[in-house]
């Protein structure tokens, strides 16, 4: 198989990229620890039993105190999109990553001097006691407000989540979230991308009919001969391939589209839908439920009772059926963890050679400006290795889908 | 929100966009492409098949026309060196029969010259009998004119046949 091949090469490359991830990732995360403690400690000594409306006060106090000084790049960073940011402790890089992976209420574009550009988003929130609501992310300003007494947590296990406040204001728990947060939102856009494209391209097949292919059509085509013929066809199997490669193009070009979007920086792309567990988890759920509802009689018997193993290996204590049983569930398990790691990875290190500029500024602004000239080479560099990621990762997903399907049915071994 | 812990409400709406997504796109745009590359490539290898059918029947075509061609020239060949033989043949049996129409006329001329001659030999032999004849006449009348010169005469004859 050549492409396997071609996929080893690069996954060396990519083994290369994650030892350069892995210590700045443990570093940030270490700093961001710190930061968290130091917060907690600071929030201790102001008191801890300020009111939501006495504390976002403070909050913009200190928004107001951050306008005097500190104007230099660092501040125009989005390290300052929750509000409460690093005038104490300077810049922190790990934060500042970490808070572009991971999903928002609303989608923060910019940050000019103190005003936050950003789209609010719909909050859709079902508290047991008191029903739906409905309202815009706008309503939170940034987390700075509480609104209906719901507030977006900022530590503890729920950061980042809104949270319920009783009538004191002491936090009582999540409610039932179903807010279209700022990954649902990319979502959206990239399922909007995929039916605007392939739906005008399949009507422009049915109009020509056996001719040769034209115009968008012919972009897309070689990829949907991909994912058949080199996919779909050699993995389950000449008989049953038919039946699974729809399932397998969606598959494809959603996560190509989203990892390809989730490289733009700006809206409507940039949001971060593939390096997101729970996008890629539905995925693997997707793929783990037509296994196994497609999964022919040889396939179960396979899994409990095994042929061509020996019965000390079944009978009394069963050793390989309990194993085949846990790999039902570890390949899709695997399918969303390395889906999810890699995309988020190379987010993380493109964010970290970007963050290189703002250490390095905080010094001082030559080094930044100098720093920049690197950083930006390496991004770029880092960028393109996302693009041809972003095309791997799509065609491994889809290839394992493929594969499994293929074990269900039972035609290809 | 943390990186690692899956959210519900995404899920939610994971599942459920993607869920119509799947469903939208296959009866929308995966179920028409499919099918008309799959009706395009049977186009195709069907053409391609006429192609090559239609090769091979040209070939087959040709190979008989080369066959025919080739029994053609051999048979004109064969006509050519019938004709020579015929002409060879003509001119070897018309040249025997001038041969023997001339040994024939050789024959017949030999024959009428062995006939004249043999009638010009009996004239001449006739006419020597005559003129001998005449001869002895005169020489007997001249030599028998007188007795001894008879007598000798009859003696020297006598003498031939007694000593033949």
């Amino acid at each position: 198989m050549p492409h396997l091949s071609i996929n080893k090469s690069w996954s060396f490359i990519l083994l290369f990229c994650c030892l350069f991830v892995l210590p700045a990732k443990a570093n940030s995360s270490a700093k961001s620890g710190n930061f968290l403690s130091d917060k907690a400690e600071r929030q201790k000594t102001e008191g801890h039993n300020t009111t939501p409306a006495e504390s976002s006060n403070h909050n913009e106090t200190d928004a107001a105190s951050k306008t005097s000084g500190h104007n230099d790049a660092a501040s125009e960073s989005e390290a300052a999109v929750h509000g409460e940011s690093s005038d104490e402790e300077g810049l922190q890089p790990g934060k500042v990553i970490m808070d572009h992976v991971v999903d928002h209420y609303s989608w923060h574009i910019t940050t000019i001097g103190d005003t936050h550009v950003s789209i609010p988003l719909p909050v859709i929130l079902y508290s047991k006691e008191r029903g739906f609501f409905f309202f815009w992310s706008s309503k939170f300003h940034h987390g700075e407000h509480a609104y209906k007494r719901f507030k977006i947590a900022e530590e503890g296990t729920n950061k980042g989540n809104i949270v319920e406040l009783d009538e004191e204001g002491d936090i009582k728990g999540r409610p039932l979230d179903l807010s279209i947060t700022k990954t649902v939102a990319g979502v959206f856009v990239s399922i909007g991308l995929l039916l605007g494209i392939f739906i005008p391209v399949a009507r422009i097949y049915k109009s020509r009919t056996k001719k040769p292919p034209k115009g968008l059509q012919s972009m897309m085509e070689p990829l949907i001969l991909f994912v058949r013929d080199e996919i779909a066809r050699p993995s389950i199997g000449e008989k049953h391939h038919e039946r699974f490669t729809p399932f397998l193009l969606s598959v494809f070009f959603f996560i190509l589209f989203n990892n390809l979007l989730g490289l733009i920086p700006i809206f409507p792309a940039g949001a971060n839908t593939t390096g997101n567990i729970t996008v890629t988890m539905a995925l693997a759920l997707f793929t783990f439920f037509m296994t196994q509802i497609s999964g022919s009689k040889h396939y179960w018997k396979e899994i409990f009772n095994p042929p061509s193993v020996p019965w000390w290996l079944k009978l009394p204590l069963p050793l390989v059926p309990l194993i085949e049983f846990m790999g039902m569930f570890i390949r899709p398990f695997t399918l969303m963890i390395r889906l999810f790691a890699n995309i988020s990875a190379g987010h993380i290190v493109v964010l970290g050679f970007f963050m290189l500029i703002f250490i390095f500024g905080d010094m001082s602004p030559i080094a930044g400006y100098g720093v920049s000239v690197f950083s930006i080479l390496f991004t770029v560099f880092l960028t393109l290795l996302e693009i041809l990621v972003a095309f791997i990762q799509a065609y491994v997903f889809t290839i394992l889908s493929a594969l499994y399907f293929g074990m269900a049915v039972g035609e290809v071994e | 929100m943390e990186l690692i812990r899956p959210d519900f409400g995404l899920l939610f709406w994971m599942l459920i966009s993607f869920g119509i997504v799947l469903l939208i796109l296959r009866a929308l745009a995966w179920r028409p492409i499919l099918n008309a590359i799959k009706e395009r490539e049977k186009t195709i290898q069907d053409r391609l098949d006429v192609a090559r059918k239609a090769k091979k029947e040209l070939a087959e075509i040709e190979f008989g026309n080369e066959r025919i061609i080739a029994l053609a020239k051999t048979e004109r060949a064969n006509m050519l060196k019938e004709a020579q033989e015929t002409r060879r043949q003509i001119i070897e049996e018309a040249r025997q029969e001038a041969r023997e129409e001339a040994n024939k006329i050789m024959e017949d001329t030999n024959r009428k010259i062995e006939a004249r001659k043999k009638e010009a030999e009996q004239q001449i032999r006739d006419q020597i009998a005559g003129l001998s004849v005449e001869v002895a006449e005169k020489v007997l009348k001249e030599k028998l004119s007188d007795d001894q010169k008879q007598k000798d005469y009859i003696k020297s004859l006598v003498d031939e046949i007694t000593i033949n």
